[in-house]
Formats: C-alpha cells, sequence, structure tokens
C-alpha cells in the first residue's frame, strides 16, 4: 500500500470517536438521499402502472390530460375514426374514475374504476390469483387486488357490495396492483364502469390504440391527429412521461424528495468537512514535519484527500448494506422504495464528491499554517 | 571545490508582527562545511531555533542571503524551497516529531515516499539507515513502543536516510540522559566524518562539547566571539567508529 495512504488510514482510524462521527454522519446522509431518490424513483414507476401494462402504442386522450387519472372526458365515438386510419390495428375506449364503494357493513370507501372493453386487448387486469378475466363481463362483476381486502370489507372471489345503489360482485383477484394513491383500484368492463363513474354512454376518458406491425407510431399518430380535433395523440413513452412529471413535478411531491435529498448531501458534507477538518488540526504537527522533511504540498494534499477517500468508501459500503435491507423491507409497501444500478453508481460518485469537497477545508488549513512555526516552540 | 554546504551573509529575520515584533536574528554570517559538525550554543532566547530554520530554508530571512550548495535561496517560492530540502536538508528535532501511528521503518520510509522512492529499494534503504543507528531489531516498533533515545535515532535515520548534505539538529539530546545523549552525538559525528555531511547541532548541553569540530556562539541574534575557556578541559572526540 502506498505510504501516503497507509498514514492517511492510519491518522483516520486512530481516532476511533471521530471516525465513527464521520461514519454516522456519510452513513445518515447518503441513506436519506438514497431513501429520497428511491421514493422518486419506485413513485416514477408506480405512477404509470396503468401505461405499463396497457396494450397500447397510442393514446388518445383529452385535450390538456396530465396523468392517467386525469378526470376529463373525451368523444367516444372518435374511436370508429380512428379505427379507419391507416396502421391502426384496433381501438379501445377507456372510462376510468372515481366512485363510492359501499361494504356490506355500511362503510363507505372511494375506489378507483378502471373500465375497458374486455373483449379486446386494453387494459386488463395482471397477476390474477383468483377468478378470471372473463367473468368481469358479467353484470355487477368486478376485480379488486388482494392487499385491499380489509379496505373493501371482501374477503375474496364471490364477496359482494354496493356502488352507487348497485350491487357488485368479486369474480376476479389480483396480486400487487397497488395504487400509490390510498384509493384502490377495481378492475370492471367498460359498460359497468360508466355505470359506477357517471360517465355519459358517448364520453371515454381514454383510447388506447393498437398499431399494425411495422408501422411508425410518429407517422400514424400524426394521420389520427388530423381526425381527433382538439384531442391529443400521444405514444406511450409520451403519456408516461407526462403522468410522471405531473405526478412527481405537477403535485411537488418530487421537489420535495430532491429537497431531502440536498438536505442530506448538504448535512453529510458538513459532517465530514467538520471531522476531515478537525481531524486535520489534530495533525497539523504532522503535516509541518512532512513539509519540513521536504514534501510538496500535493504530498500532503493527497493524505488528506485519501482520507475523505477513505471515509468515502466505507461510508459509502455501510449505506449501500442499509439500503439494501430498505428496499427488502418496502419491497410490498405501497410505496416501494426503488434502488437501480445506475442510482447506486450516482450515489457512490456523490459520496465520493461529498468526502473530497470536505476536504477542501482541511487542506486550507494546512496552507494557512506556517510549519515553522511547529518548531519554534 | 567548494566544500560550504550552506552559506549565510548578513542575515536578519524579524519575528512576529506590531508590538510582539522582535528582530530574532541581527546579521548572521556563517558557512557550514562538508564533514564538519559544528555546535551553535547560546542562551535562550538568543535565536538558535530562528537560525537553524532560516539555513534549513524553513523560514526566509528578513534580509540577507543564504546558499545551499552553491543555489541561492533568493526569491525561491515555497515549493522551491521544499524541493531544496528534499535534496539537501535533514532536520532533528529535540521533541522527535516522528508519526505516532507508524513504525519506525515506516517513519524511515516516509523521507523517500516524498521523494518518490517507493519499492523494495525504499524498504531496504530504510533498514540499512535503521541498522547505521542501531534500530535493526526495532522496525516494527511504533514510536510509542521506543524509548526517547531510540525514538531520536529513528527520527535521525528519517533524516539521513536520502543521503542529505546536511543534518541541523536543534537540542537533539535536550530530552535524553546522559548516556542516550552521547550516543545520538556519536551517531550524528560519524555521519559528518564517514558520510563527509555538514551537521549543525544547537544545544544546551556541555556535554556534548566534546563532539564538535566548531562552535558556534550566538547571543540576541548575533554571533559572538565567545570565550571558549568554560569547555577547554574537556577532551576532544575526533575519529570515531561506531
Ligand atoms: N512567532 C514569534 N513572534 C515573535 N517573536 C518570536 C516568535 N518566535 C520566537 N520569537 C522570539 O525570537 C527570539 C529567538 O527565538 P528562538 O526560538 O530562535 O530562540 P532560541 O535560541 O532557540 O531559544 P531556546 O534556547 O529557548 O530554544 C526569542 O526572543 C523569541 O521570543
Ligand atoms: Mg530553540
Amino acid at each position: 500500500m502506498r505510504l501516503a495512504l497507509t498514514l492517511a488510514s492510519r491518522n483516520l482510524f486512530h481516532d476511533r470517536l471521530r471516525f465513527i462521527a464521520t461514519l454516522v454522519g456519510i452513513v445518515f446522509s447518503v441513506v436519506l438521499v438514497m431513501i429520497q431518490m428511491g421514493l422518486f424513483l419506485g413513485f416514477g414507476q408506480m405512477v404509470t402502472t396503468m401505461i405499463d401494462h396497457a396494450t397500447a402504442d397510442l393514446w388518445v386522450v383529452p385535450k390538456g390530460a396530465k396523468c392517467f387519472e386525469d378526470p376529463s372526458l373525451l368523444d367516444a365515438r372518435l374511436a370508429n375514426r380512428v379505427r379507419n386510419v391507416d396502421g391502426v390495428a384496433g381501438v379501445v375506449p377507456l372510462v376510468i374514475g372515481f366512485s363510492d364503494w359501499r361494504q356490506e357493513s355500511g362503510e363507505m370507501t372511494p375506489v378507483f374504476m378502471v373500465g375497458v372493453d374486455l373483449r379486446e386487448p386494453g387494459l386488463q387486469p395482471w397477476n390474477i390469483v383468483d377468478g378470471t378475466v372473463e367473468a368481469l363481463s358479467e353484470r355487477g362483476a368486478l376485480a379488486v387486488d388482494r392487499s385491499y381486502f380489509d379496505r373493501l370489507g371482501v374477503n375474496g372471489v364471490g364477496s359482494t357490495a354496493e356502488i352507487r345503489g348497485k350491487r357488485v360482485k368479486v369474480a376476479a383477484v389480483t396480486d400487487r396492483i397497488r395504487s400509490f394513491t390510498t384509493t384502490p383500484y377495481v378492475f370492471v368492463d367498460l359498460k359497468n364502469a360508466r355505470m359506477y363513474t357517471g360517465a355519459p354512454p358517448d364520453r371515454a376518458s381514454n383510447l388506447l390504440v393498437r398499431l399494425k406491425q411495422g408501422t411508425d407510431p410518429e407517422k400514424v399518430a400524426q394521420s389520427i391527429r388530423a381526425e381527433v380535433g382538439d384531442a391529443e395523440v400521444l405514444t406511450n413513452g409520451e403519456f408516461q412521461s407526462r403522468s410522471r412529471s405531473f405526478w412527481l413535478f405537477g403535485t411537488g411531491a418530487g421537489a420535495a424528495l430532491f429537497a431531502g435529498a440536498l438536505l442530506g448531501v448538504i448535512v453529510g458534507t458538513i459532517i465530514v468537512a467538520q471531522t476531515l477538518y478537525s481531524s486535520t488540526k489534530d495533525h497539523l504537527g504532522e503535516f509541518a514535519t512532512l513539509r519540513a522533511m521536504g514534501s510538496s504540498n500535493s504530498y500532503i494534499y493527497n493524505v488528506i484527500i485519501y482520507q475523505g477517500v477513505l471515509n468515502a468508501v466505507i461510508g459509502f459500503c455501510v449505506a449501500a448494506a442499509i439500503g439494501l435491507v430498505v428496499v427488502e423491507a418496502t419491497a410490498r409497501s405501497a410505496l416501494p422504495i426503488v434502488i437501480t444500478p445506475s442510482l447506486m453508481a450516482g450515489l457512490s460518485a456523490l459520496t465520493l464528491i461529498m468526502c473530497v469537497i470536505s476536504a477542501i477545508g482541511a487542506i486550507f488549513r494546512v496552507v494557512r499554517t506556517d510549519p515553522a512555526t511547529v518548531f519554534m516552540r | 571545490m567548494n566544500d560550504a554546504i550552506i552559506e549565510a551573509a548578513s542575515v536578519h529575520k524579524t519575528l512576529g508582527a506590531g508590538a510582539g515584533q522582535v528582530e530574532a536574528l541581527r546579521g548572521i554570517d556563517l558557512s557550514l562545511q562538508r564533514g564538519e559538525l559544528a555546535l551553535l550554543m547560546g542562551p535562550s532566547g538568543s535565536g538558535k531555533t530562528t537560525l537553524l530554520l532560516v539555513l534549513g530554508c524553513m523560514l526566509t530571512p528578513t534580509s540577507g542571503s543564504v546558499t545551499i550548495c552553491g543555489q541561492p535561496t533568493k526569491d525561491v517560492d515555497k515549493e522551491g524551497l521544499a524541493k531544496l530540502r528534499r535534496e539537501h536538508i535533514g532536520f532533528v528535532f529535540q521533541s522527535y516529531h516522528l508519526f505516532p501511528t507508524l513504525t519506525a521503518a515506516q517513519n524511515v520510509q516516509l523521507a523517500l515516499d516524498i521523494r518518490g522512492e517507493r519499492g523494495r529499494a525504499a524498504v531496504k534503504k530504510s533498514r540499512e539507515a535503521l541498522a547505521m543507528v542501531g534500530l535493526q531489531n526495532k522496525v516494527h516498533s511504533l514510536p510509542q513502543q521506543l524509548s526517547g533515545g531510540e525514538q531520536q535515532r529513528v527520527a535521525i535515520a528519517r533524516a539521513i536516510v536520502a543521503n542529505p548534505s546536511a543534518v541541523l539538529a536543534d537540542e537533539p539530546t535536550a530530552a535524553l540522559d546522559g548516556e542516550n545523549g552521547q550516543a545520538i552525538m556519536k551517531i550524528l559525528k560519524s555521519i559528518a566524518q564517514e558520510r563527509s555531511r555538514a551537521i549543525m547541532v544547537v544545544t544546551h548541553d556541555p556535554r556534548v562539547v566534546p563532539f564538535a569540530d566548531r562552535i558556534i556562539h550566538i547571543e540576541d541574534g548575533r554571533l559572538v566571539d565567545a570565550n571558549e575557556s568554560e569547555y577547554k578541559h574537556l577532551p576532544k572526540v575526533t575519529a570515531l567508529k561506531m
């Protein structure tokens, strides 16, 4: 090992208490940033779940629709015109909206209806663990996620409740189709959806457009735009990013997460800078000795920066371990923390930058000291 | 060939600022020769440490000049002065200034590391330097596991491992008992003689006088012709074999 690195590590580990304080600071800050960013990614994934699972190449949405959950409606008859556009393989109207779920006990719970024509691929419930999609076409049939059983007061296929005065019955049960809001998703057939949300028969929330193989989505989108008046035509990707930016930035949720992360970075940098500074102050005699021995300033800076880097490496490893535990623990929650390899890479770079920046204060402290004064006593 | 390793001419040094300003050196002319061990003696506060640091390029003179191996030091920046020290000067201090977390061998090796000398050759050189000061059995000891005399010997090994032209020592024996002090002086003397280095030792200790080739007296920032009679009775140590 390089002697400068040996010196750096010995200096670092020599004062255990300070080293632990530094580590706690780094770990706290990195874990905080990791969780905030993990929530950001998790939220970003959650808000597009429905779009991700839809069998659609293009979406026709009401003008100005901000996200999948947007309550505005468009003319459902546009579907016929879109169907005739060259390159279009199929069009499915989608009706979504809030409704009130009345348990057998009489308790009311708001729910979010997702209604689509179940005979065609569009947006059918996935991860079915009990019952069938086909059963949903029956009158009053619906699919709920088993994670919401308690909230909806049901216990599986066959359970009943009431929506808008109509009797409903659980015909299918899904697994892990959770909403990032507190409102459970309920899948129903298109006709039922209109009934439960109060949408008129000639209105729909969106049109899901499937394209023929080998067609250029951008080109077809252009042709569809000419047919649908002021409704917007978006590719799947465009609708995803529009939804994501609405939920993450339009609502301030993303900004709050980033602010938390920024706070973590600032606190971490200050803690590391502070401990590195005080450690350097304690070792000024040694740095003066190095200087008397004829060492260049850059050699001394290296020793200090090595300390910063060692802090970063050890701190990051501990933080990463904690992060993995957190990921594991939240995997089944409503809002899982998602940690991707690129988030990890970004975090490790951030930790390193944080620790190297913290070394600057310590370096200034050394530069400010005239080494001769150490030997004048 | 000029045998002067360090030359000082009309060196003045003012320390501090404002009301606390002190003229620590007031016109010093001095030349330190290859192969000699010179003692720098004088009362407390007379400017010994200041002079040593000026000669070793740790302090720049307020006026006057210092030349190291023929190289003038005027207008040389801090990095340049560090380079001069690296190439020509080894320091030894009263309180050793060893790195407490490094072993004896690593302390010595550090002097090579800052010079970019690494690897096996550096390890071997450090061992040899420690052997020269009689510490071949203590290479892996930490400073706190060594006696004061041993620590000072590590400091000397560190000062000489890179073969500097001059070794400047500030009261190297002050913290040691008589026996250890004598041992340190013997080592310094042999370095001067056998390796023909210039050695200057600041001291208060009359017991080291016998090792001196020359005694330089300083009082109140000036070199003085001192009455050396008080030391005359001490036998001179000349040829020395370790
Ligand atoms: N930073 C400073 N500011 C002002 N005066 C100083 C400073 N450092 C030292 N001095 C003064 O300069 C003079 C020379 O100091 P120096 O340390 O060279 O003396 P010395 O001969 O080594 O003394 P000692 O034998 O006690 O070590 C003293 O009067 C001291 O008080
Ligand atoms: Mg002194």
